[in-house]
């Protein structure tokens, strides 16, 4: 059995699975363990070596291992190196195309997951506005926690749509930096180094309650898309309670009250003008 | 009265348009601009209300008074709610605001109708165009039109927003007289076609090399379920005439909901929510999975089962067709098979190129067994033909009745 470091990313991953597969290690003889990392086995960390010479791996496998190295499940290194050696050294070359494969299955679930984390990111991070510089560009920061490594992943989309803005997003699992137009990716921090709230997050409360239909609440379907994990960084999140509570009493409030007469017709020369309209498609 | 008092009642007024949708637009990003704003991709959802519903964008009505008396309708001039007006202004920066925060994708913009339809669309066209022209603001935009605007004020609309919709409301006319007077069934279609051709013009320029191009790439709608005697098929043939003859990208459906201030003319009653779920999966299979309405619904039986999924419903009525070989079947024919969605059957397709399928290969999928079982042959799997006939397998597939009506209060 060989202790092998898988780094940090999906190129370091590559790297160290590329060494492997020329040296013909099959997946049963490698654990992929982080350095640093306790183990029961006695063998030193093997240090894999930049293989030579061109490997022949189907893009589809390349673009599925990418975004499952983003996974935060430690198994994701093996799982990928088990399918990495099937599609090169096992004669199952369009294994990737067989997605009820048990492998390809659980690669492609994980690969859903960080997708999903991705898209969740966009969605659910919140800027705080925190000042502007001399020249009047605008400073951003926001907090958010994902389930797992997708902040260079997830970041690009936020340069191309705050791209005249300066703004930070902190993540214990990295964190990315858009100032001055230069881009940075920094080590994560453990807890939320941004400040006060923002004076909007109010305003954006009002709306959050008054845009909410009491009449249809459909707790659950509100939050198989929104996790109650995010909650706790939304700011409009600890309303939820309070509005599904008041609900019923408001839709019984709504059934209770008086019928509205219909009140006569203003006088009103736009009214009239739209009487008089003919009608291009009678029924 | 202050900028929170007039977001929360203009909010409030705005909540009744379903559609959320921020997908579609032309892409582009603010790279090479001074403003903020992206679009093009995937719509987000930045939030869900409690009620389920996604919140993609700033929804609110520039306005709530309004000249026109529909019954269903919490702005309606007969009703005595509490009316405010943004100024431009207030729009555009709440948007920015919001927008810069990452809270929404863009802005969903609609309003009460008041003086007269071109001076309410002026308005509503103002916001959008200094949003691009001064702020270049290139987020979403959809704007809700009025039919009986001028067809000028429509098109510049459809300029400087990526949707455009105006709300068919009912599917007939005689419901409109009846609860919305000042609504006309041939205005609006005659309006929608105007609208086709111009979106038509403008694929094709963007399509000739026009990249640069800033235009709506689509138009939907929205119809009220419940609120008068139309039946599900009603619904759907005015869906099938919208989609076909003037490729509307979405109509979406709204349960009537009781509101405050309720009319004499349309009381109140508890929404049937379930009946605009079916409708949306009726929708969904007339424009995804080649369904015609002749077949999803029938004269003698024009409106869906509140019990069963349109497509179950479908395959019991055609269980002749079963069970489909999951080896050789059609992609079309695998389409209709109850449980199996569109990347399934994909992946299906492409998975017995390369060996035989059986059940397990299905779990793997994620594909409910219980659920496809006896509509299938598989390499270790044939269903019997008497499961097939028998009356039981709807029992079996039919999820156990429940209270379908969200809350239990008796239409008065």
């Amino acid at each position: 059995m060989r202790r092998v470091d898988p780094g940090e990313s999906f190129d370091t991953w590559r790297d160290a699975a590329r060494g492997l597969l020329a040296e013909g290690v099959p997946p049963g003889e490698v654990l992929w363990e982080p350095a640093g990392g306790s183990s029961l086995f006695e063998e030193a960390v093997f240090q894999a070596e930049a293989a030579t010479g061109k490997l022949a791996v189907p893009p589809a496998f390349v673009d599925l291992a990418r975004n499952v190295a983003c996974h935060g499940d430690p198994r994701r290194w093996s799982l990928l190196y088990r399918l990495l050696w099937r599609v090169t050294r096992g004669g199952e070359r369009p294994l990737m195309q067989i997605a009820s494969d048990p492998d390809v299955a659980k690669a492609r679930m994980m690969e859903k997951n960080v997708r999903r984390e991705i898209h969740k990111m966009h969605a659910f991070v919140r800027f705080r506005k925190t000042g502007e510089t001399e020249e009047g560009r605008e400073r951003f920061v926001a907090w958010f926690e994902p389930d797992h490594f997708i902040v260079g992943a997830g970041a690009p989309f936020f340069r191309k749509r705050f791209a005249n803005m300066d703004w930070s997003i902190f993540t214990p699992k990295g964190c990315a930096h858009w100032i001055a137009e230069e881009f940075k990716l920094s080590p994560g921090v453990p807890r939320d180094p941004c400040g006060d709230p923002d004076v909007m997050e109010g305003i954006w409360r009002t709306y959050y309650r008054s845009i909410f239909n009491p009449a249809r609440l459909k707790l659950k379907a509100m939050q198989a898309e929104m996790p109650k994990r995010y909650w706790k960084n939304l700011p409009e999140a600890d309303l939820i309670e309070e509005l599904s509570r008041g609900s019923s009493i408001r839709l019984e409030g709504m059934l209770a009250e008086p019928e509205r007469e219909v009140r006569p017709l203003p006088k009103n020369a736009y009214l009239e003008m739209l009487r008089k309209l003919p009608d291009p498609d009678p029924e | 009265m202050d900028l929170d008092q007039k977001l929360a009642i203009l909010a409030d007024a705005a909540k009744y348009d379903a559609s959320c949708a921020s997908s579609g637009a032309n892409r582009r990003d603010s790279r090479d601009g001074k403003g903020v704003g992206s679009a093009g991709g995937a719509g987000i959802c930045h939030s869900y209300a409690p009620d389920g519903r996604c919140i993609s964008l700033l929804k609110i009505l520039l306005t709530n008074r309004c000249l026109y008396d529909c019954h269903y309708c919490i702005n309606r001039r007969s009703s005595n709610v509490r009316r405010a007006a943004f100024t431009p202004e207030e729009a555009i920066t709440l948007t920015l605001d919001f927008y810069k925060r990452n809270y929404i994708e863009g802005l969903f913009l609609s309003s009460g109708i008041i003086r007269s339809a071109d001076h309410t669309m002026e308005q509503v066209v103002q916001v959008a165009r200094t949003l691009r022209e001064v702020h270049d603001f290139r987020g979403y935009i959809h704007l809700k039109t009025i039919p009986e605007a001028s067809p000028e004020l429509i098109e510049q609309a459809a300029r400087y927003a990526d949707r455009i919709s105006i709300n068919l409301e009912l599917p007939s006319q005689q419901s409109l007289d009846r609860l919305a007077p000042e609504k006309n069934l041939g205005r609006t279609k005659q309006a929608m076609g105007r609208i086709r051709v111009k979106l038509d013009d403008a694929a094709d320029r963007r399509k000739n090399g026009d990249r640069k191009l800033r235009h709506a790439t689509g138009q939907s709608t929205q119809v009220i379920v419940g609120a008068d005697a139309s039946t599900d098929a009603d619904f759907l043939a005015r869906s099938d005439e919208l989609y076909t003859g003037y490729k509307l990208r979405r109509v979406y459906y709204s349960a009537f909901s009781p509101i405050p201030e309720p009319s004499s003319v349309l009381p109140l009653s508890a929404p049937p929510l379930m009946r605009e779920h079916r409708l949306y999966q009726a929708d969904w299979l007339m424009r995804h999975y080649g369904f015609r309405t002749s077949e999803i619904l029938t004269p003698e039986q024009p409106n869906l089962d509140l019990h069963i999924d349109p497509k179950l419903a479908w395959a019991l009525r055609n269980r002749q067709d079963f069970p489909l070989d999951v080896q050789k079947a059609s992609r079309g024919l695998l389409l209709r098979v109850p449980g199996l969605g569109v990347k399934n059957v994909d992946r299906l397709i492409t998975i017995r190129r390369h060996t035989r399928i059986r059940l397990q290969d299905l779990a793997q999928l994620r594909i409910s067994l219980p659920k496809v079982r006896p509509f299938l042959i598989t390499a270790d799997h044939h269903p019997a033909r008497e499961l097939l006939d028998s009356d039981s397998l709807l029992a079996r597939l039919a999820p156990k009745p429940v209270q379908l009506e969200l809350f239990g209060h008796a239409p008065r």
